[in-house]
């Protein structure tokens, strides 16, 4: 299936902003960010087709995921 | 001290001229900072004065663990009864005071009074005590010029907390700005009007001279830097920590902006179409493209493992502002559709040298574009506002008196502020918890006092916001009582016990695992005690009604947390 992927801060470095990528079926948002190889632990929101989203969500075709490192406010 | 002394208080009679030194009174000892503050103004300040009258005091107080360079925990509290909120207010910032007021010996700094007189002041205080030189030649300038002059006349080692001219005008957003590391005066006690009544005192500027000074006591050296170890090692292992590092506050907007919370047009808005353009990711790609003087990672304080702070220049290779904060970002850029980075630098610098917060003067310029005073996304008109506040002319009042009189005299009903306060840049619409937060928090809009963005919890959902908000209000009303600047918060959480440790080898204390929110409830209960006295009500708790009723785009979002459970929330400590 395609998924939207969108990645923020440093999730960008040596990957990309936004870029569709082809995912089997019943991929986890967790799946997904371990093939980019970006730790669980990094993760600070994940936004699947616009709403919050945990790690174990099952994606399904056409969806776009946001994955942003831990953030806060100054 | 040179004699093991702990710190004592000065008090200062900006009428007679007159500096006094007392021991500290029990009841103030175990406080710091915010907490401090409020615990002074609650004994010595009659709730219901004239905020910029001779009743009202203005007092500065470091945190609790302020004086040992502990990584982002130097920072200095200022506070006052609010001529924005009319109830308590306090506000911190980085740079050097802090830490040389500590060294000075200095637990509390309490101005009082009015001057006798016309004309502004700079009051210079050292270990010979204080002495007072006429400030005539400085009136009318901004910070970035008068910084310079005092540093030339009083010496390169000294710290000061001045005033601009929009503090001299008594404006209603009006801060009160520090020196940084590099001695630039851009670590400004922002919000709430403080850098107002310090002008109703007529003190244009504060040198802090700590020479013969000394580090504050240790009373068990040891167990204090086994403690500062482990808090400096959980700070650094963070990856929290990196980003801020990485991109600075800045690294907010994208997500601000994805959770539809980012204030765009006046808060029409939580999403900007044009938000990549003013992104955390943009800001940092500019700064290592122009390179020096351009820092995307820099301290505010010695010692800051963290170095949030940038250095934003320009390509002429001339530096635009130092720093550029997410909030400034978020009330510059998108809510007045300014889309250009070296645009909200230039204004961003105009409003520190006029010593004026750049939250409530985006806020107000947000309220001027929809009265039509200034077209979207004009920025020559904003500058031009801006010198009309320079100006001190009756248009620039209106932007300088801050977002509720803009939107009062303008017509306008959409003004985005609390007690008075505009609203950082999170809408509390899409950030509900956060709303919980500018509604019920004696701050007004000011997301230091709770920001739930972290929270583990849909944004959206009017429901747990309440408990969400409450947490952390009461964890950022500790830090603020320590001294600890909110971006350590990630350390002393991953740390268990530090801040026990911390205090106990300071003080000689014997403080508990709990010691972070009992010194958050002391602050809060004794601020609302101070705002019950001042007249304040759950009436006062509320956001502006517009926000109940008009959604914001993208998600269609009201403020729905129910008025009810906004009142209960610190019913424990009323």
């Amino acid at each position: 299936m395609q998924i939207t992927v969108k990645l923020y801060l440093t999730f960008r470095l040596g990957r990309f902003a936004n870029q569709v990528l082809a995912c089997p079926p019943d991929a986890t948002a967790s799946h997904l960010a371990q093939r980019l190889g970006i730790p669980d632990t990094e993760i600070g929101l994940i936004l699947i087709n616009t709403h919050q989203a945990e790690l174990e969500q099952h994606l399904v075709e056409g969806d776009t995921i946001a994955l942003f490192p831990i953030v806060g406010g100054g | 001290m040179a004699d093991g002394r702990d710190l004592l208080v000065w008090r200062v009679n900006v009428r007679t001229r007159t500096l006094t030194q007392e021991a500290v009174p029990a009841t103030w000892d175990t406080l710091g900072g915010r907490g401090l503050l409020a615990r002074i103004l609650l004994d010595e300040v009659d709730p219901t004065c004239e905020p910029l009258g001779p009743k009202n005091k203005l007092v500065f107080a470091p945190g609790l663990l302020v004086g040992h360079m502990l990584s982002a925990c130097d920072r200095l509290s200022i506070g006052a009864k609010s001529p924005l909120s009319g109830g308590f207010r306090e506000s911190n910032s980085g740079g050097s005071t802090g830490l040389h007021m500590t060294s000075m010996g200095i637990k509390a700094l309490i101005l009082e009074d009015w001057p006798a007189e016309p004309g502004f002041w700079i009051l210079h205080l050292s270990m010979r005590g204080a002495s007072w030189e006429r400030a005539d030649d400085l009136v009318g300038l901004g910070v970035y010029e008068v910084a310079p002059k005092l540093l030339a006349r009083f010496g390169n080692k000294v710290a000061i907390s001045l005033i601009g001219p929009g503090g001299e005008h008594q404006l209603g957003a009006a801060g009160i700005q520090n020196l940084d590391k590099e001695r630039v005066p851009s670590r400004i006690n922002a919000r709430g009007g403080l850098g107002a009544v310090m002008g109703s005192k007529a003190i244009k500027a504060i040198v802090f001279d700590d020479a013969e000074g000394q580090k504050p006591p240790i009373k068990d050296a040891v167990a204090f830097k086994a403690a500062q170890k482990a808090f400096t090692l959980a700070l650094s292992v963070h990856p929290q920590i990196h980003t801020y590092r990485d991109y600075g506050t800045a690294a907010n907007v994208m997500m601000v902006d994805a959770l539809g919370a980012l204030p765009t047009r006046n808060f029409s808005s939580g999403s900007y179409e044009k938000a990549e353009a003013v992104s955390g990711e943009r800001a940092r790609e500019l700064m290592l493209q122009r390179g020096a003087p351009s820092n995307p990672s820099h301290g505010c304080m010695a010692g800051c493992t963290i170095r949030c702070s940038n250095v934003f220049g320009g390509e002429d290779g001339h530096q635009i502002v130092s720093p550029l904060e997410f909030e400034t970002i978020g009330l510059l850029g998108p809510n007045l559709d300014i889309a250009d980075l070296d645009v909200i630098g230039r204004l961003n610098w105009q409003i520190n040298d006029m010593g004026l917060d750049s939250i409530e003067i985006g806020a107000a310029l947000g309220v001027a574009c929809e009265a039509g005073l200034m077209p979207w996304g004009d920025a020559n008109r904003a500058m031009e506002l801006l010198q009309e506040v320079r100006r001190n002319t009756p248009v620039g009042r209106i932007i300088g008196m801050g977002s509720v009189v803009a939107g009062k005299v303008l017509g306008i009903e959409r003004v985005p502020a609390a007690k008075g306060i505009a609203f950082s840049a999170y809408d509390p619409r899409a950030i509900k918890g956060t709303g919980v937060t500018f509604a019920t928090s004696t701050q007004g809009g000011d997301h230091t006092a709770g920001l739930t963005l972290r929270v583990k919890i849909d944004h959206r959902d009017p429901n747990g916001q309440v408990a969400a908000s409450r947490t952390m209000q009461i964890n950022c009303a500790g830090y603020d009582t320590l001294g600890a600047c909110l971006m350590s918060g990630p350390g002393f959480a991953t740390a268990p016990g530090v801040i026990r440790d911390l205090l106990n080898s300071r003080y000689g204390w014997s403080v508990g695992d709990d010691v972070l929110q009992v010194l958050g409830r002391e602050t809060l209960k004794l601020e609302r005690e101070f705002n019950r006295r001042a007249g304040f009500t759950h009436a006062n708790d509320r956001l502006p009604e517009w926000m109940t009723r008009e959604a914001l785009p993208p998600f269609n979002t009201v403020f729905d947390v129910p008025n009810d459970e906004l009142d209960q929330i610190f019913t424990d400590l009323d």
